[in-house]
């Protein structure tokens, strides 16, 4: 067991609350000059390389290492319900042969459920090389003893090196279950994923609600675990002709037996808070009717977004007060937020200003709304939102030269 | 009904940051507290009771001074605590973290029902449930929104999918975890407060368990090794675009494209 220790012996009055303070997590405790470490230590090895010279040392044992040559090709984890796929699927497939092509593996999917052998046939058009599909009427619903035996079952025939899992609900209530019965490492919702030569996974992931970064490897255990969440990854484009193959597996049914049983379905309501939203568009005073609000809806439809406004607006009826930003209105924190036509007044740019990408069109080059903005747009809403729309539009048509 | 309840302490507040030179966790005075989404753990674990009796007891694996959460436990309304702790636990992944309060588990009792919070504010990563689950050998379900029955073996919920809300039923003994707002928490106590402040706080520690076997706890039994943590960097490019109005769409489109918001 690799362990932490303390030289006493050079402890001493003018060091010992360097020592102290160096822990981050207040783990070092003084009992009458003696150096204690409490169960609060979290290994981080800060004092070690940050504290008094020659106090603290870490002595590692050398753990033994899985054959790593015996586990080959990245997993991805198709997420669905219902057989209808899920896209981080099609994003985790392009993560996954980014990083095979770093060692050479192949990419597989693991699709788990009930009437899904067709379905699977459109995995074969974003370029994986083998789907096994687990199509069992026990798996029709999503219940976690038989989705992990399945999946089970898939990492001992196939041994893969590294498992991609979707941070959905189900995938974070699946993975963590496998990699449990593997007694492997599971990173969560990483962000960046990038392989080395001797197969290891770099994994970096926000913790502490996305005030820090971590960067997580597993070297000593297959498979290697990851989920990742849906639009980090970037999938790759649809092919025009299919390749790879479908394998059916089969599985000892006594494996599918379950204590849940799932009794009803319904679809979500798309619950409108712009406080959760992801994408906003946010409107202002340069919109001159009501009647305009139909070509902000289209934009908002294409983009998956939700409608906001500044307070001329709300005062005008034209949206509804749920719906303003600002300080008296409501904060936002989305992915994106484009502006149209918003000066940028203090009391609007307080409630978005932390968003993660601003885009802002206003035709006048001097609105204080460029001063927050990453992408300042010079220009006419009514001019460039219709062409974007059509844009928008084309840029989903397929391109397929045979 | 005998209900436990994991609980687990964090910084008191989650602005924690990382000096980008040296690496190192700023802490400026941090203080703890529970984690928040474990009172709703805790209150969906009393409403339980308040239906079917029983017993609450409350878990927690940290440093000593992780009782006080138990305490505060206590003054919401749980029965009995237990703390598990010990130095070989110190820097536990989730697969060592799962694991050794699992071997606690099984020291404190038999129960129909293991309550986890959604998440932590800190590691963050909403997988020791789950993995607990598995080493225990019982089913779960995540992301529980709802309590809608209880029955005499098994509880019906209502949990949150993907694009869905399912509801199911699923039978004791099982492991669950809440979701933020299942449950409005209560405010602690201060009768109970009073009423509590001697009862006593078992300490579980590696030589109690029935797994003694030193590689597979703490930082020996972690196979995700944290090799570096860094602030995260903030998008402050600015850029100013003009041209004519079609110029300036196709430009927005093919970057709204390229940052996958198309
Ligand atoms: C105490 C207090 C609290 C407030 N709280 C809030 C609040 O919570 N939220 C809030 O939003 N406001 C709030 N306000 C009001 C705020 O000060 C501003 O008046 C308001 O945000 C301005 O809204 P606007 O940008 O839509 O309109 P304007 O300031 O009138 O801006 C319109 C912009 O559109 C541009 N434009 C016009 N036509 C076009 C076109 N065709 N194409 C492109 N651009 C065009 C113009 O150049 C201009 O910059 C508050 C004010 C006070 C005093
Ligand atoms: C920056 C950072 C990143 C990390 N990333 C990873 C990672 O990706 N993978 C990994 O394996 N480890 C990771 N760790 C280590 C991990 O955070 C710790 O092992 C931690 O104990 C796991 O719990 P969590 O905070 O993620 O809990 P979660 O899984 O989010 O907690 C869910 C619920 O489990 C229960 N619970 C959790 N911890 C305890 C406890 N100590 N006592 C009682 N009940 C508890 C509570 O009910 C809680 O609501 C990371 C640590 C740091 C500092
Ligand atoms: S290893 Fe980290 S947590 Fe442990 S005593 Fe040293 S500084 Fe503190």
């Amino acid at each position: 067991m690799s362990k932490l220790i303390c030289h006493q012996e050079n402890v001493n009055e003018s060091n010992i609350q360097e020592l102290m303070d160096v822990c981050p997590f207040d783990a070092i405790e003084n009992n009458n000059g003696i150096i204690e470490i409490n169960a609060g230590c979290k290994m981080c090895k800060i004092c070690v390389k940050k504290g008094p010279k020659g106090v603290m040392e870490f002595i590692e044992e050398k753990v033994v290492e899985v054959d790593k040559d015996l586990w080959k090709g990245i997993g991805v984890y198709v997420d669905h319900v219902e057989g209808e796929i899920h896209p981080v699927t099609m994003e985790l497939i392009g993560k996954a042969k980014e990083l095979a092509a770093v060692v050479n593996f192949p990419v597989y999917c693991v699709f788990i459920g009930h009437n899904i052998t067709e379905k699977a046939k459109e995995l074969l058009y974003y370029g994986v090389d083998e789907v096994f599909v687990y199509d069992y009427e026990e798996l029709n619903d999503f219940r976690i003893e038989p989705y992990t035996a399945a999946f089970e079952d898939f990492v001992n025939k196939i041994k893969p090196s590294s498992l991609l899992v979707g941070a959905t609900t189900i995938g974070r209530s699946l993975a963590p279950r496998v990699s449990a019965r593997f007694r492997t490492g599971l990173t969560a919702d990483c962000t960046v994923l990038e392989m080395k030569e001797n197969t290891d996974l770099v994994q970096i992931r926000p913790a502490f609600g996305g005030n820090i970064m971590a960067q997580i490897i597993c070297p000593n255990t297959r498979p290697q675990m990851s989920t990742v969440r849906y639009k980090v990854m970037n999938a790759p484009e649809k092919q025009c002709e299919p390749s790879g193959k479908i394998t059916i597996c089969e599985l000892d049914r006594t494996k599918l037996t379950s204590k849940i049983d799932v009794l009803k379905i319904t679809k979500k309501e798309v619950e409108e808070n712009i406080s959760d939203a992801e994408v906003i568009i946010a409107v202002g005073r340069a919109l001159k009717s009501e009647k305009d609000m139909a070509m902000i809806q289209e934009l908002a439809d294409l983009l998956d977004a939700q409608i906001a406004g500044t307070r001329p607006l709300v005062e005008s009826g034209w949206i509804n007060a749920k719906k303003q930003i600002g300080l008296s209105g409501r904060t936002v924190k989305p992915k994106l937020i484009i502006t149209l036509g918003i000066s940028g007044a203090v009391q609007f740019a307080a409630g978005m200003n932390s968003s993660e990408r601003i885009f802002a069109i206003n035709k006048d080059p001097n609105a204080s709304i460029f001063n927050v903005a990453h992408y300042g747009i010079v220009g006419d809403i009514y001019e460039i939102v219709p062409q974007l729309i059509e844009d928008i539009k084309n840029s989903n048509a397929q391109i397929c030269a045979r | 009904m005998e209900i436990l309840v994991c609980i687990k302490q964090v910084p008191g507040t989650s602005k924690i940051e990382v000096d980008p030179i040296t690496g190192v966790l700023k802490r400026d005075g941090v203080d703890s507290k529970m984690n928040p989404y474990d009172l709703y753990a805790i209150e969906t674990a009393l409403r339980i009771k308040e239906q079917k009796g029983g017993t609450i007891k409350v878990i927690s694996m940290g440093p000593p001074q992780a009782k006080e959460i138990i305490k505060e436990a206590f003054m919401m309304g749980a029965d009995e605590g237990a703390l598990v702790s010990d130095r070989k636990f110190a820097g536990a992944d989730v697969l060592a973290t799962a694991y050794t309060i699992s071997q606690g588990v099984l020291k404190m009792g038999k129960f129909d029902l293991i309550l986890c919070g959604k998440q932590t504010t800190d590691g963050d990563t909403a997988q020791v449930g789950p993995e607990m689950a598995e080493y225990l050998g019982i089913p779960h379900i995540a992301n529980v929104l709802k309590i809608i029955e209880l029955k005499e073996k098994s509880v019906v919920v209502e949990m949150d999918m993907p694009n869905t809300l399912e509801i199911a039923e699923i039978q004791f003994p099982c492991l669950l975890t809440v979701e933020k707002d299942i449950f409005q928490p209560r405010l602690p106590s201060y009768r109970k407060k009073v009423s509590t402040k001697d009862r006593e706080i078992k300490i579980i520690s590696l030589k109690d368990f029935e797994d003694q076997d030193e590689k597979r706890y703490g930082l020996t039994g972690s196979p995700t090794q944290v090799e570096r943590i860094f602030p995260p960097s903030v998008n402050n490019d600015r850029e100013t675009w003009t041209g004519t109005g079609a110029q300036l769409s196709f430009k927005m489109s093919e970057k709204l494209k390229q940052l996958k918001f198309v």
